[in-house]
């Protein structure tokens, strides 16, 4: 065992571990939407910086080591998280009343937990093209974050190939979908596929505001206390 | 198209904003009992009046807040401007047009607190859905190529000097004039919305929690 300390407190935590696990297990909800327990890290959204060492860095992408200070809840760390959250939806076109995932988007969940009100930054209203190629899913461009959840953790059953993957560069980045493969995809594959990915770009089609409001995912239990739930299990 | 300006009205011109429109004589023992009260006042820019709804949904609440307020220019109320100036100044909708700015900017003016309410003054809302299309496109679908247009008729974009010019974007309205405070929601509940009245009423910092917080 080793000890780190984290906004002060000391705990005790096995080298190695998961910083955003080691403080969910301890009652400190670091928020997080690229990261998957048991998953290998993406660190692609940086929506869990922490200070570590003084230093920002992604918790999801931190293994603890003895003597780590680990900085979550100080002000000018929860605001930068909350400055990362604002940019996703400036960036994307979030229409949360009429999307199919409000209620169940980790995004939204996100936003609730760091208290955004509005975004700080201006929104881009970019233009962009919707996906209905494949049979069962829907991609709808305009939500991605590109947390690379699909890209990584969706493949052919038979193959290993990635059904999901990001073309382009830079703001010109995209999402795309393989047809083929997605249409071989079973109906419980398509269900993790629309489950994992935090926003609302991957959509089942033929099913959209199936839970009424108020019997919504998030709506039952916050993302905070699921997380923190999930820890304690 | 003409070179009508907004900004210098010429009075010969007949032109009247929201704002201008004529103030309707309020009973003079009635105001009396107002004096002293906060002023609120509630105007609706682009939206679909789902926001002042939820204002009613504070049901008998409002009440309990008349005591200390005084609602002046509303849905509410039977008042079609701001006949002074107001402490508190709920803004519903998104700006998408000249008018709505001189409206906005008329507020910021004369409120000491602009809340912005809802998703279309908070972000832009529904009708931001058309910043993804050039303008002459959104006119000509709703003009020129309408599937109501009138068989027979030939159609034109509307374009009299009179009628106010619409912006090319939908702008929420913290881009337009700088906004106190935000309720989010499309619409917001009457709860959210009654929190941070009664913060403001009783002096307290406005605190929206993260419960009565929510996007849709």
């Amino acid at each position: 065992m080793i000890q780190i300390t984290i906004d002060g407190k000391n705990i005790n935590a096995r080298k190695g571990d998961n910083l955003v696990d080691v403080a969910l297990a301890n009652g400190v909800y670091i928020p997080t939407l690229c990261y998957m327990k048991g998953e290998p890290c993406l660190g692609t959204c940086r929506v869990c910086s922490v200070k570590v060492g003084g230093t920002v860095a992604a918790a999801c992408t931190v293994p603890v080591s003895h003597g780590m200070e680990v900085v979550v809840n100080e002000p000018e760390i929860t605001d930068m998280r909350k400055a990362l959250v604002e940019s996703l939806f400036a960036e994307g076109n979030h229409n949360c009343p009429s999307c199919e995932k409000s209620g169940r988007c980790d995004l939204q969940a996100v936003g609730y937990e760091v208290e955004m009100m509005v975004s700080r930054f201006e929104y881009r209203f970019t233009p962009r093209v919707r996906d209905y190629g494949s049979e069962k899913i829907l991609l709808e461009r305009d939500r991605c974050i590109f947390c690379q959840r699909c890209v990584e953790f969706v493949r052919d059953e038979e193959t290993g190939k990635k059904i999901f993957s990001i073309s382009r560069r830079g703001a010109n980045s995209r999402i795309e979908i393989n047809e083929e493969l997605a249409n071989k995809m079973t109906e419980e594959q398509v269900a993790r596929a629309v489950d994992l990915c935090p926003v609302g770009t991957i959509v089942e089609k033929k099913i959209g505001f199936n839970d009424p409001i108020g019997k919504r995912k998030f709506d039952i239990k916050s993302i905070r206390d699921r997380a923190l739930e999930g820890a304690m299990k | 198209m003409s070179n009508h300006s907004l900004k210098n009205v010429d009075p010969a011109d007949n032109v009247m904003f929201s704002h201008d429109l004529p103030k309707t004589p309020v009973d003079a023992e009635f105001l009396a009992t107002q004096e002293g009260k906060i002023k609120v006042s509630m105007i609706a820019l682009v939206g679909c009046w789902g926001c002042t709804l939820s204002f009613l949904d504070m049901d008998e609440r409002i009440f309990t807040l008349l005591d200390k307020v005084t609602i002046l220019r509303s849905s509410l109320t039977d008042i079609k401007r701001i006949p002074e100036r107001c402490v508190v100044g709920f803004v519903e909708g998104g700006v998408a047009s000249e008018e709505n700015i001189e409206t906005l900017e008329h507020y910021r003016e004369n409120c000491d607190i602009l809340i912005s309410v809802g998703a279309c003054a908070v972000w832009g809302g529904v009708p931001s859905m058309r910043n993804m299309l050039p303008l002459s496109e959104c006119l000509d679908e709703a003009y020129i190529h309408s599937i109501t247009a009138v068989p027979g008729v030939i159609p034109i974009i509307p374009n009299h000097p009179d009628l106010t010019k619409v912006t090319t974007k939908v702008y929420p309205c913290h881009e337009v004039v700088k906004m106190d405070y935000f309720i989010p929601g499309c619409p917001p509940d009457g709860d959210a919305i009654y929190k941070v009245l009664d913060d403001l009423v009783n002096g307290r910092p406005v605190d929206l929690p993260t419960s009565m917080n929510r996007y849709d």
